[in-house]
């Protein structure tokens, strides 16, 4: 699992690649945790694209990360979402609280 | 129900073991030859019931957790998660969506997404005695070169 970021403007784009399951989903919600409160941006989109496996840690880390900007008036949005990843969100009601765009391919 | 193949693997109820227990079923499935989505369904509720015994069987010890795939007769896969843990009081609460007596990084939907996931999920705890976990998936016939 590894955890990237990019500040463009006012936006923070956050990376996760590899797997995210309750093994990385700790260290995952720390580092996006520390990025966060160094930044506070108003805009955070967080980019799935690159996580070849997903279970049920990632909704817990998708509304971590929501909270976490939704307290002091921070939006998130989550891009890329690999097929699987989706269905783990959407049954789980995710895209409810937070838009969901899923990986377009080709 | 005639059993195919069988594979056992025992192993200590550390988390970076989630990711073995799931490989290791993912390769017996290919046997099955699973589309995309059936793997995906099949790799999630092994991490699942894997880490429902990492955190809860043994919340301040390491326990061992044995792992059992088997494929049976029509396609079925059949996983079966133990351990020897302190158990679980009342299954059904425990298998109601977002119940959960976990940390932030824990969402409570660990048996929905098994339970929706497969086809077949059954759960047997007694406190102080462990849980078992048994799910089966049926993998569709598709049309082979």
């Amino acid at each position: 699992m590894r955890v990237t970021w990019e500040l463009r403007g006012s936006k923070l784009f956050v990376y996760l690649s590899g797997e995210l399951d309750h093994h990385a989903a700790h260290q995952a919600l720390k580092q996006m945790g520390d990025v966060l409160d160094e930044h506070m941006p108003l805009r955070c989109v967080l980019d799935l694209s690159g996580l070849s496996f997903m279970d049920s840690s990632g909704i817990a880390v998708v509304l971590g990360t929501y909270r976490r900007l939704k307290s002091y008036g921070g939006e998130l949005s989550v891009a890329g979402v690999p097929n699987h990843a989706a269905k783990v969100l959407t049954m789980a009601g995710v895209d409810r609280l937070v838009p969901i765009a899923t990986a377009t391919k080709g | 129900m005639n059993v195919l193949n069988e594979m056992k693997l025992e192993f200590l109820s550390r988390s970076a073991n989630e990711a073995l227990a799931r490989s290791a079923v993912g390769q017996m499935a290919v046997q099955l030859d699973p589309t995309l989505e059936e793997m995906g369904d099949i790799k999630t509720s092994v991490s699942e019931a894997v880490t429902n015994a990492v955190v809860h069987a043994y919340p301040d010890r390491l326990g061992v957790v044995c792992l059992k795939a088997r494929i049976l007769e029509g396609g079925i896969l059949e996983v079966t998660v133990r351990d020897r843990g302190i158990g679980i009081a009342d299954v059904e609460e425990a298998r109601a969506a977002l119940f959960t007596t976990g940390g932030e990084e824990r969402s409570g939907m660990g048996f929905t997404i098994m339970e929706s996931f497969m086809d077949k999920l059954r759960v047997r705890s007694a406190p102080g005695r462990g849980t078992t976990v048994v799910m089966r998936k049926r993998v569709t016939a598709r049309a082979r070169q």
